[in-house]
């Protein structure tokens, strides 16, 4: 049917759109998306290997921290982005390079 | 093969597996077929259904009104909703300005998909559930949560600061009261001991769930009305408020796909609400009769609906800060409290092999209590507050501490 | 070509392109809306790896939390950022060449790893003892608890983080500050 090669090379391309993504732009916004995708390709990993039987329920546990962490990171970061464009009134990355205003 | 009164859907399904296959479809094309077939009538019936569900309502909030609702159009009005809808359809669809086309346009269709969705995995009769998927109601979380990303996309792309603020306002209502509602949500999943919607509605075959869990029933219901956005909730669309919110550039056909999936959102969750609680095709008789079951579902439902649309037409509606302190303050530590306790009242009973009927009333009397308490401890000091405001300029050392406002 | 090798291979390849449009879109609200169909594809992905329960969990973790959470920080600071602006720094060709050299690496070791070529073992049990292992496993004292418990702890840590962050303060210097 589908060979387990196939899920991960979808994965190693959505990580590296992600890893452009969250390198190569301005918007905070964007980054964390970028970020996103990344995660989203690694649960697509484990998924795949707790399906063909390398690694046992661990994949599935593991997918479920992965959850949480960022459910956890994407709230801490947009909190941080929100409060950042309360002060600067911008959230390009490359503006935001001095500590105290 | 004669019509099976004891499986008459399984007989409808073999009966139509029958004809495809004469017709030359390979077995996997039939199966396929008639996935299709189900979802599309299963669809279908929902939608039309809703005709006669916005007629009820209209007709039953004026019996409350004292007075007479639609009775023009049709015998005792029963066709004004297709009036309405045929207005509805010829008018003009006007698209806005400086509007988003694609989130603008997709809203509509997400809304209505996130409602009709829901009934893919709400159990019928036996044996007749569109999919018997085993993390049912986690599916049912999810896929209503779709709907409040379809009203945040209508808000966002509509071109306009009203619409926007009234997205972020309903989109804050649904999000907020998912919390306590999922939470309820988890009491028959516990109590049932599976996730799955025909696992719970077989798991009441004694008695119901409400007879367990009156609590969480409560705080569901609440919640989903809430979450549905109808009165006393509906701040978020009423005429008086932010100017119907976040649908205020649609009209025409686009706006009636978001009045459709409303209606169908509350009886959706009146449909939820009888097959968690109250269950939903259990009755004398439906196990061998499917059919009954078919009934007592519908007659279910139909009462929890009937409910729901009392209670639009007795109680005013709350102030957005209201409804958040609600929320917040009690419906979330209520929930929470409730489900440790069913819990420990499970694993009591299976432990010690007591009454499960007699433990699980009697914590949920025991949370009743601490809530009543709570909530008068809160009234006493609100009221003393108040009055302390009222005597100023008295002996009392609270009024002498006020500064003037 | 079967049919489930089909829909992975258009599933996977909308996803893929969605993620492109993802990093390559010049509207912020256009790449979240994007990111959603990514990761509604990443759950079809789920689906078809008979991971259900985890299909369902994406979607009400990312869709309906992450992704809606991301639509209305974009909306509150949009701003900040139009159309116009440019939208990536001044080292982007950076990023893409480590992303193309990663990319081309990984694909370069996949190929001379032949495990990977391997089928699907069936699944000996069905979905629900499969639901009810990932369930036990979870709690079980010698198994994952751990993990578990430090998620929830790390999960109420950035909740009142997240809360304390965005609490607005000095709220004066901010009305002065906007005028």
């Amino acid at each position: 049917m589908i060979p387990l090669s196939w899920y991960i090379i979808f994965a190693a391309i959505l990580f590296c759109v992600g890893l452009y993504g969250a390198l190569a732009r301005r918007n905070a916004l964007a980054i964390l998306m970028g970020i996103e995708l990344m995660l989203n390709a690694t649960n697509v990993n484990l998924v795949a290997f707790w399906r063909y039987g390398t690694l046992a329920i661990r994949g599935q546990v593991f997918t479920l921290i992965v959850f949480a962490v960022a459910a956890a990171e994407a709230a801490v970061g947009l909190a941080l982005i929100i409060s950042i464009y309360r002060r600067r009134t911008t959230i390009a990355v490359d503006e935001i390079n001095m500590m105290k205003w | 093969m004669p019509f099976d009164l004891n499986d008459p859907f399984g007989w409808f399904g073999e009966w139509f597996r029958g004809l495809l296959e004469n017709l030359g479809l390979a077995p996997d094309a039939v199966t396929f077929v008639q996935n299709v077939l189900g979802a599309f009538v299963l669809g279908t019936i929902t939608l039309v259904a809703t005709f006669f569900l916005i007629w009820a309502e209209r007709k039953i909030v004026a019996r409350i009104q004292d007075r007479l609702g639609p009775n023009r159009v049709g015998p005792y009005g029963i066709f004004q909703t297709f009036a309405d809808a045929l207005k509805l359809v010829t008018k003009e669809l006007i698209t806005p300005t400086g509007a988003d086309i694609v989130p603008y346009n997709l809203a509509p269709l997400l809304t209505v998909m996130s409602v009709v969705g829901v009934w893919a995995v709400i159990p019928l009769a036996p044996r007749l559930t569109g999919s018997d998927i085993n993390v049912g109601v986690l599916y049912v979380v999810s896929i209503g949560a779709v709907g409040t990303l379809g009203i945040m996309l209508a808000g966002m792309s509509s071109n306009n600061k009203y619409a926007l603020l009234g997205a972020f306002r309903t989109v804050a209502q649904m999000l907020s009261y998912a919390v306590p509602m999922v939470m309820a949500l988890l009491v028959p999943v516990l109590l049932a001991g599976s996730m799955g919607m025909v696992q719970i509605t077989e798991a009441q075959h004694s008695y119901w769930f409400i007879l367990l869990a009156p609590f969480a029933a409560l705080i569901f219901f609440v919640s989903s009305i809430a979450e549905v956005g109808r009165a006393p909730f509906d701040l978020l669309e009423a005429e008086s408020e932010i100017v119907a919110g976040f649908n205020i550039e649609y009209s025409g056909l686009r706006f009636g796909m978001f009045f459709v999936a409303e209606f169908l959102h509350a009886f959706t969750i009146s449909a939820l609400t009888a097959t968690l609680f109250l269950g939903g095709w259990q009755g004398p008789g439906a196990i061998e009769y499917p059919l009954l079951g078919l009934l007592y579902f519908f007659i279910k439902t139909a009462g929890v609906y009937f409910v729901v649309i009392w209670i639009r037409g007795s109680f005013p509606r709350i102030r957005i800060d209201q409804m958040n302190s609600l929320n917040w303050k009690l419906f979330t530590p209520v929930a929470l409290t409730g489900l440790v306790f069913t819990a420990i009242a499970e694993k009591i009973a299976t432990e010690f092999s007591l009454n499960r009927i007699v433990l699980h009333l009697g914590s949920n009397v025991f949370l009743f209590l601490i809530v009543l308490t709570a909530l008068r401890s809160y009234a006493r000091a609100r009221r003393r507050e108040q009055e302390g405001l009222a005597l100023r300029g008295s002996d009392l050392p609270a009024a002498n501490t006020q500064t003037q406002s | 070509m079967t049919i489930v090798q089909l829909v992975f291979l258009l599933v996977a390849a909308g996803a893929l392109f969605a993620a492109l449009m993802v990093v390559l879109s010049k509207r912020l609200v256009h790449a979240a809306l994007w990111l959603i169909v990514v990761l509604a594809g990443i759950a079809v992905l789920f689906v078809l790896l008979n991971a259900g329960f985890l299909a369902v969990v994406q979607v009400a973790v990312y869709i309906d939390a992450i992704a809606i959470l991301i639509i209305i920080v974009v909306m509150l600071t949009q701003r900040a950022m139009g159309a116009t602006k440019i939208q990536v720094n001044r080292n982007w060709w950076l990023a893409l060449l480590t992303a193309v050299v990663l990319c081309v690496g990984l694909l370069a070791l996949f190929n001379q790893m032949p495990a990977l070529q391997s089928q699907a073992p069936t699944l000996e049990a069905d979905a629900e003892t499969l639901l009810d292992d990932l369930g036990v496993s979870l709690v079980d004292v010698n198994r994952f608890i751990l993990p578990f418990e430090v998620a929830s702890v790390l999960l109420l840590a950035a909740l009142i983080g997240s809360i304390m962050i965005a609490w607005p303060r000095d709220s004066a210097s901010e009305e002065e500050r906007e005028t």
